[in-house]
């Protein structure tokens, strides 16, 4: 893949080289970056961006940008439609996903349910249980951004708890099997997960068959747990899914958090981590396979909102055909408190055919220069015709060269993915959607 | 015994002032066991020989014929043709990120047997090979040429042609950028390739150093898109002494 870095101080795949980015405290990576909101002309394939703020700066940009700030309310009233003009959704087909901008019940009706959720919970776990509306744990982590996180929160009377008790290894995965039962069907969620002090637990969120899915997931990493969390997104071709994860991270926890995109017509999931207390560590892994008029947007944003704590951030998605649409946006901040963080974020785009199009904006904002390490990465590359000669030029056959590379492209991702099954189903996903580009 | 036959052989390259004939007209036929050192100014086209050859999408072929054993190369693809046993060693190998050269060699060795090898004499085989080109075992697991050296390269070039055994293999200017050491490590192993394998080799350099490693049987200087001269090694020193000079002037 001939990939070229974002402009700006960027190296990629190298952390240490950009760790001179969250040191600089003068005006240099500054004045490189471009201004916030130049847009490229939407012709381009591609298109990366990245921004950066540092302490002591005070530009538009920054007003803009301060992801911290946005404000959040359980109040539907409090939050305005979306529109296009606004940072958050300036990338997001709206009209596509109007319905779920829409204030409405769950489509249930009798005997039939608009979504079905199975739920397995390992040996030595408490039963599922469900959590009211304003009733703790639910609430005290995720408090809505956004219109659909806000109607989801509001329209969802028993959220689903899961918890991994104190002290527990849990070997086997919490497993929740979502099932979307009609396209023209409103469904509303909410999820609660929850990992008590020194415990350590998988939840598999499961996303089959179609629905216009508004979605809360909200994630309670106690002191010194492990929790990680793999939801993935394997829709119908006309589901429409907006989910908001919302994470906490206690003392010396860790969160890893994977989401796996290949199926719906369009998925939108807001990704959002912070920290309790100090020493969490957070993971955010992605992976996403956009086919035609498929349109997969990841935003990200962890808040480093007490000292030492660290974040890595790693995205990547393949495209193909015509109008398939992906787009990444990284948010990190580092606050004033956050000393001695360290976070890395990277997103790589493969695009494997003409008319595909990828969007990739890693945005970094630093209110303290005591850190250990700050840096990101994004890139977007076609398929390498010279890879290709190349390993056809040994012999192999083109099918088995694409799938060869794509395959090396996401590797670096599933093999952080801690169960073999989910390993092994991702890989033959992978397989399967390539398949349907050499047709 | 494998035979390539080149003949009248022109192929063009579009570039943004146009399209651009770079082979003019090329006779060349190297059979098995033998080595054919293209020497030539930088720009004479000695690299598109290679890469028509092999059957890079970049050049187009307007005329002429190239056969391998009798077999119509041009109307094979680029995979067809390295089944048939044709190998293209690159001066400039290519990075393939998330791909180990041990998954890479197998894939290729696998493609071009049309059976999965027996593993116990892969693993042998590969063993013994990187033993011989002075390579780290690790390296089996790092991934296809990334990160790697210029010489890493090029050794890593050579194994698979150690291991390919392909009938004909063509060396893209293997032996440019090689430090004394790397450049012995590689004129050994196409030696030992030569000798083992009875490949034939079409070894195109620019400079006549790796003569002095890889003896040639025959040496063609080639100038603007064809062979102007040819001969036997005794050829390649009066290159060394009086250099490309001659030929250009002729050229023009």
């Amino acid at each position: 893949m001939t990939s070229t870095d974002v402009k700006g101080a960027e190296s990629a795949g190298d952390p240490t080289a950009n760790e001179a980015v969250g040191h600089a405290a003068g005006a240099a990576p500054v004045a490189a970056q471009g201004a916030l909101g130049d847009e490229s002309t939407t012709a381009a394939p591609e298109q990366e961006e990245e921004n950066l703020s540092l302490p002591g700066q005070d530009s538009p940009a920054q007003a803009a940008l301060n992801r911290g700030a946005r404000k959040r309310s359980f109040e539907r009233g409090d939050h305005s439609v979306p529109e296009s003009d606004v940072e958050e959704w300036r990338f997001t087909p709206l009209r596509r996903f109007a319905p779920l901008f829409e204030d409405v019940a769950t489509d249930d009706r009798d005997g039939d349910p608009a979504v079905d959720y199975q739920v397995e919970v390992p040996e030595g776990a408490a039963d599922p249980a469900t959590l009211a509306i304003g009733e703790a744990p639910r609430g005290t982590v995720l408090v809505p951004e956004d219109l659909t996180t806000a109607v989801a929160s509001a329209r969802t009377d028993q959220a689903l708890h899961l918890v991994a008790g104190k002290n527990t290894v849990y070997e086997t995965p919490f497993h929740v099997q979502v099932t979307g039962r009609g396209a023209d069907r409103r469904g509303n969620g909410h999820i609660v997960l929850e990992t008590e002090e020194s415990s350590s637990a998988i939840f598999v969120l499961n996303h089959t068959g179609s629905v216009q899915y508004a979605q809360n997931v909200e994630m309670l990493v106690g002191d010194n747990s492990q929790m990680t969390v793999i939801t993935l997104h394997d829709w119908e071709d006309d589901a429409l899914h907006i989910a908001t994860h919302h994470a906490r991270v206690g003392r010396d926890a860790k969160l890893k958090h994977v989401a796996v995109t290949l199926g719906g017509s369009a998925v939108r999931l807001n990704s959002i981590g912070e920290y309790a207390a100090p020493g969490g560590d957070i993971e955010k892994l992605g992976l996403y396979f956009s086919d035609e008029d498929q349109f997969f947007e990841n935003r990200l944003f962890v808040d480093h909102s007490a000292p030492h704590c660290t974040s890595n951030v790693a995205y990547k998605g393949a495209l193909q055909g015509r109008k398939a649409r992906s787009v990444w946006v990284g948010d990190v901040l580092i606050r004033k408190e956050a000393e001695g963080t360290n976070t890395y974020e990277l997103n790589r785009n493969l695009v494997l055919t003409e008319g595909a199009r990828a969007d990739s904006v890693p945005n970094l904002e630093i209110e303290t220069g005591e850190i250990e390490g700050a840096g990101h990465a994004a890139a977007t590359g076609r398929f390498d015709d010279e890879q290709l000669f190349y390993l056809r030029s040994r012999g192999i056959p083109e099918l088995e060269a694409r799938r060869l590379v794509v395959r090396g492209f996401f590797a670096e991702i599933i093999q952080q993915i801690d169960v073999p099954e989910i390993r092994e189903r991702l890989s033959a996903s992978i397989e399967d959607e390539l398949a349907k580009s050499m047709n | 015994m494998s035979i390539l036959e080149i003949k009248d052989l022109h192929a063009t390259v579009e570039t943004p002032e146009g399209t651009k004939e770079i082979l003019k007209g090329v006779d060349l036929t190297i059979k098995g066991g033998e080595i054919h050192a293209i020497m030539g100014p930088n720009g004479s086209g000695k690299s598109t020989l290679a890469y028509a050859v092999a059957g890079h999408p970049k050049y187009e072929i307007t005329s002429g014929t190239v056969t391998l054993d009798g077999e119509d190369v041009l109307e094979m693809s680029v995979d067809e043709r390295a089944r048939a046993g044709l190998f293209l060693a690159m001066q400039y190998p290519v990075e393939v990120p998330g791909v180990t050269v041990s998954n890479f060699l197998r894939t290729a060795k696998t493609a071009i047997d049309g059976e999965a090898p027996s593993l116990r004499h892969w693993v042998k085989d590969m063993k013994t090979s990187m033993e011989d080109l002075r390579m780290d075992p690790v390296f089996a697991e790092r991934n296809v040429n990334e990160g790697f050296s210029g010489g890493e390269k090029k050794r890593h070039e050579i194994l698979q042609m150690q291991l390919l055994k392909p009938g004909i293999a063509v060396l893209d200017e293997t032996d440019s950028g090689l430090d004394v050491d790397a450049l012995r490590v590689v004129s050994d192993g196409i030696n030992r390739a030569r000798e083992n394998t009875d490949v034939g080799i079409m070894l195109i350099t620019h400079y006549t150093r790796i003569l002095q490693h890889v003896e040639p049987d025959f040496v063609h200087v080639f100038v603007d898109g064809r062979i102007a001269e040819q001969g036997g090694p005794e050829l390649a020193a009066r290159l060394e002494a009086e250099g490309y000079d001659r030929y250009l002037v002729g050229a023009n």
